[in-house]
């Protein structure tokens, strides 16, 4: 994949290629269980890609083969030609990821766990990380959570810190679990322009699991959809307006039938 | 057969994670923050039962003597007694025991919740190495404050032995001449040899707590499970050195 399109690190201000993350033909199962199965794509340094699917479907599970937090039982994940699971990758390549139940750190206040990277990789000084955690806070309508710790908060707000915290690492590959998930309409409307901004301006490369098709549709560039470990689907958001494909057209615009329900029609 | 098998991998793992946060030794200084807390942790909040429970097992040790040895006209040998007994042996094991189910439980419960609920995860995605953040501060800390707590447990047992040898009709020894015979018998490498045994035993509690927490996998009973663990293999362990260790120093 070229390293293209270069960003500005808003570290450093420097010029950093943009991260691609390429998969293929990655399978896993857990024991005799096979979750993700013979799965192959890529997203293209810079490009916001959704990925949807029913619950249960593998998305969490192919999100930590990204970062590298899970082995692939068979094929590979590479970001920048970078085997994904290699500890070298993590140090070359900052990235984030918002785990669906926020893995906030439970010992630490909202303030110490958006300061925990930069404090431990002395981004900045203490003045400086004052500045960018209280700005991200900001951002999320956050403010006057800082002091709190994550068993004050509740889940929408639990879910906004984690993704404060992953704005703060200003990383070039961000992943998001279903960020919009337990958010109001409006709170939902701005983490999808966070999302499109951070790219328009960083060219930060990003992978969002979401349920979402207001979201899917307004930021997408390209859609995928995985259904029992296998990718179904995979497209622009056009494609996804009127779907050909029976499953997807089932998936995506499911029919609300008072009269004969599913759960009746399992029955029989 | 199984059994055997993942004896041999917590070994290895174990010691995998020892050579992990050791080469990051030199970022000690910039974590003193973290180091200092589990100082306190590890060091002033274990004190108190470590000097309780010393002070009774020394008075314990001197009344036993007593008792035993008043037949033989032998009672004056009660500071010596206690003195060794204390210093090369039941005061670093106590002290390791304390330490396993005080503080090495603390730690698996503590690391093992962060596995389970994705916190270690989020490190690990942040390039924070778990080794480095939680291992590292607690095995130094353990490092610092374990001879601290031996010393003072032999201190506080010598006492209560020399208490018990005073006041106890029975015996009554002046506490001039029981802590005369116990300097008599005893030499400097008597206390060096229990510091280092408290010192091993300390280390490897703690790591292998460490250990056990950071690889749990599961839910809340998991970590139950996992806690239990860490102290049942801390307790074999510590007998076990033990042995070895003695042997090894005689
Ligand atoms: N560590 C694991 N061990 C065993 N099975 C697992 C593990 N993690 C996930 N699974 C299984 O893999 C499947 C996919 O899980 P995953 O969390 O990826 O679903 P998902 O698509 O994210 O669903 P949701 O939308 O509900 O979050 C599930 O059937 C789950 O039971
Ligand atoms: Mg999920």
């Amino acid at each position: 994949m070229p390293a293209c399109s270069p960003t500005r690190n808003p570290f450093t201000a420097q010029e950093t290629p943009a991260v691609g993350v390429a998969i293929e033909g990655l399978s896993k199962s857990f024991g005799p269980r096979l979750v993700l199965d013979n799965i192959t794509l890529s997203v293209e340094p810079g490009e916001i890609f959704v990925l949807m699917g029913p619950s249960g479907s593998g998305k969490s599970v192919l999100l930590r083969h990204i970062v590298g937090l899970e082995a692939p039982s068979a094929g590979r994940v590479t970001i920048n030609r970078q085997d994904a699971t290699a500890e070298t990758t993590r140090e070359h390549v900052r990235m984030a990821i918002v785990f669906q139940a926020g893995a906030l750190f439970n010992s630490l206040s909202v303030y110490d766990n958006l300061a925990l990277y930069l404090r431990e990789h002395r981004v900045t000084n203490e003045a400086g990380i004052r500045e960018k955690v209280m700005r991200a806070l900001q951002i999320l309508s956050l403010e006057g959570a800082a002091e709190k710790f994550p068993s004050e908060l509740s889940g929408g707000m639990k879910k906004r810190v984690a993704i404060a915290r992953a704005l703060v690492m200003e990383p070039q590959l961000m992943l998001y679990d279903e960020p919009t998930s337990e958010l109001d309409p409006v709170m939902s409307a701005t983490i999808s322009e966070i999302i499109a901004s951070l790219k328009n301006e960083y060219h930060v490369t990003t992978v969002v699991v979401s349920h979402d098709r207001d979201l899917a549709l307004n930021i997408a560039e390209r859609v995928g959809i995985l259904m029992d470990g296998r990718l179904i689907f995979l497209g622009t958001p056009d494609q996804l307006r009127q779907p050909e494909d029976p499953q997807v057209a089932n998936f995506l615009y499911p029919k609300i039938d008072l009269k004969n329900p599913r759960y009746k029609q399992l029955e029989t | 057969m199984k059994q055997l098998l993942s004896i041999f991998e917590s070994f290895g793992s174990t010691l995998e994670l020892l050579v992990r946060a050791g080469s990051y030794v030199g970022t000690l200084p910039r974590q003193r923050a973290r180091f200092i807390e589990q100082c306190y942790l590890i060091g002033y909040t274990t004190l108190p039962i470590v000097a309780i429970l010393s002070f009774f097992i020394g008075s314990v040790l001197a009344l036993q003597a007593g008792y035993s040895m008043q037949n033989f006209g032998a009672k004056q040998f009660i500071g010596s007694l206690v003195g060794l007994s204390m210093a090369r042996e039941l005061g670093p094991v106590m002290v390791a025991i304390l330490l396993a189910g005080r503080v090495g439980s603390a730690i698996t419960a503590e690391l093992a919740s962060m596995k389970v609920y994705q916190e270690v995860d989020a490190l690990v995605t942040m390039n924070i190495p778990p080794a480095r953040m939680l291992v590292l501060p607690r095995l130094a800390a353990a490092l610092a404050m374990v001879p601290v707590l031996a010393i003072i447990a032999d201190l506080v047992g010598w006492f209560g032995g020399a208490i018990v040898a005073k006041y106890v009709a029975f015996i009554s020894i002046e506490p001039e001449s029981y802590f005369a015979v116990l300097r008599r018998y005893m030499v400097f490498k008597d206390v060096l040899n229990g510091l280092i045994k408290a010192e091993s035993f300390g280390f490897v509690v703690v790591l292998v707590c460490c250990n056990i927490g950071l690889n749990t996998r599961g839910g809340p009973r998991e970590i139950g499970a996992a806690v239990t663990r860490a102290v049942v293999v801390s307790l074999i362990l510590i007998l076990v050195l033990d042995y070895f260790i003695t042997k090894a120093l005689m």
